[in-house]
């Protein structure tokens, strides 16, 4: 585990904007693998010819986000569930 | 659903720079004044997105380093070599240049004073950017959470902030500042030598049992031994929050 | 239109004649690590490299015995779809030639390559054979890293750099063809560099 490659989720804080129109770093996510809930913003992402989110629990693959020409392509791997918060709070 | 806050947009704003200041030779502090923002919380940051005239972009992240201030977003700038964008910021950008900017974002790595402590902040190199708006916020408002701020660089000279560190830490009660230098130290030197391992954080961190907030911020390695090892040493995964800077590719 | 940033130059242009540079691409003396996930660690006691058949059939070597087949060196060009290229990298390995040699049923099928870790990428047949192909272990003359895909990985300079799988382990032979990783997220199912094939649609 030495020189791992991975960066935090909340390094997508804005990508997270671009998909979800809003702050989602702090909003959970579940792994349909192991069933483990964690905010978007501790996923471990790999950074190479797309974005790959991995479950900080059992490292499978939440979501990939691909982009192209004319965007992005953004694939639910094994996310069951977000869950959003709405709420008067800023961010 | 009365009352619940719509989505807000997140846009590219155009922000001048205001001043630049050099904190060592590979570092900057660059005060950008930004028309429309909005406000932010200490440890979010910006992304910053450069447009060549071939139209080839770049776009980095960067954490503002000094807490909310009207319309000024203050980051500090780490030079690396090959990066796309840093060698800019560092060598190019002149006060009165535009560029354009997004934020805040990142509402994960956030502290607050209102979230109580004790704080614990502990940071490699450039790490410690986002970590200064957090001490900053915890000065301005004039709180009374204890902190404790572990930094970690090669040399004396590689200190960022280190005078304000010193101002703050001997003016204000319950706030801790220690560094470590990993690679020389001057003479007389009475901070740490060498990197942060187990013992230098059982032995400087806010042990477990006070529960405290741990932020952990610089480059992937130093991050993910920091972390490991605060687990290790009995604190709570859900109370320490880290930001990794990643390979700079 | 994107507002333009005084004084941005963009990439510094390494000199290279520009028909060894496919389209989009700049020349890089780097070689950025980009992976998918976690690197896996491999002893090279326990690697093993497979070819399935599609009657489930397999051929497997282990590293000793890869080692006794025939090595070439080579010396090619690569070209990643971050748009990064490299050129005159130095590589030894095994030919797909040698490995497929006992599989000639299937010239005009596809192969599923798998890596060690999970990753995945599709060929067809007909591109990994007739010296476009090789299983890699050394890179400018060293052991290959475990960073760049190293006990050893698929090495097809002629399509974009995300189908030279890393950490490969083997090859599954089919009649049909099964979207590898990336493909399966909206890189190009084929991903030749000088059509400009990068993503789903080019």
């Amino acid at each position: 585990m030495d020189n791992e490659r991975h960066v935090d989720g909340n390094a997508l804080a804005g990508v997270f904007h671009e998909v979800f129109g809003r702050e989602m770093t702090r909003e959970c996510g579940c792994c349909s693998q192991c069933g483990a809930a964690s905010q978007l913003g501790a996923v471990w992402v790999y950074r190479a010819a797309g974005d790959v989110l991995r479950c900080p629990s059992c490292e499978s693959v939440l979501m990939v986000i691909v982009p192209d020409a004319s965007g992005m392509r953004v694939s639910f791997e094994s996310m069951r569930w977000v869950h959003i918060r709405l709420s008067h709070s800023r961010d | 659903m009365a009352g619940a806050a719509l989505p807000r947009r997140l846009n590219w704003l155009i922000a001048k720079a205001a001043d630049i200041a050099e904190e060592t030779d590979r570092v900057r502090t660059v005060v950008l004044d930004c028309p429309g923002w909005t406000g932010h919380l200490p440890g979010q940051h910006i992304d910053i997105r450069l447009t060549a005239e071939d139209g080839y972009q770049a776009q980095r992240s960067y954490s503002i380093s000094a807490p909310d201030d009207g319309e000024q977003v203050v980051i500090t700038v780490e030079l690396v070599d090959g990066g796309e964008i840093s060698p800019f910021l560092i060598e190019d950008l002149r006060v009165g240049d535009q560029i354009e900017i997004r934020g805040p974002i990142g509402g994960y790595f956030v502290w607050e004073p209102s979230r109580g402590g004790p704080l614990q902040l502990i940071g490699g190199g450039s790490g410690v950017a986002p970590l200064m708006a957090m001490l900053r916020a915890r000065v301005r408002t004039g709180s009374d959470v204890p902190v404790r701020y572990l930094s970690s660089a090669r040399s004396f000279d590689d200190l960022i902030y280190r005078e304000e560190l010193e101002s703050i830490s001997s003016g204000a009660e319950d706030v801790e500042v220690l560094h470590t230098l990993t690679r020389s130290q001057p003479p007389n030197w009475r901070g740490l030598a060498g990197r942060v391992d187990r013992v230098v954080l059982a032995r400087n961190v806010w042990p477990a049992f006070t529960r405290p907030l741990c932020y952990v911020c610089g480059p992937t390695g130093f991050v993910e031994t920091v972390a490991t090892t605060l687990v290790a040493l009995g604190h709570q995964p859900r109370r320490i929050k880290t930001e990794r800077f990643g390979p700079s590719n | 239109m994107s507002f333009i940033t005084r004084g941005f130059r963009g990439r510094r242009e390494l000199d290279v004649p520009p028909d060894r540079v496919p389209p989009g691409q700049y020349v890089t003396s780097d070689f950025p690590v980009l992976s998918a996930g976690p690197t896996p660690r491999i002893p090279l006691e326990q690697w093993r490299f497979t070819i399935t058949d599609p009657l489930r059939s397999e051929r497997s070597w282990n590293w000793d015995e890869f080692m006794a087949l025939p090595i070439e060196t080579v010396t090619v060009d690569i070209h990643c779809v971050t748009k990064w290229s490299k050129l005159d990298t130095s590589w030894e390995g095994v030919s797909l030639d040698t490995l497929l040699a006992d599989f000639p049923d299937h010239a005009s099928g596809h192969g599923l390559f798998q890596s060690y870790g999970g990753y995945t990428t599709n060929l067809p047949i007909e591109d990994i054979t007739g010296g476009k192909a090789w299983i890699a272990f050394k890179y400018d003359g060293q052991p290959l890293d475990p960073e760049h895909g190293g006990p050893a990985r698929l090495l097809v300079p002629h399509l974009y750099f995300w189908k030279s799988a890393k950490w490969v382990k083997g090859v599954t032979l089919s009649d049909s063809d099964r979207p590898g990783f990336w493909e399966s997220y909206g890189y190009h199912n084929y991903g030749d560099p000088w059509r400009e094939q990068r993503y789903q649609g080019d």
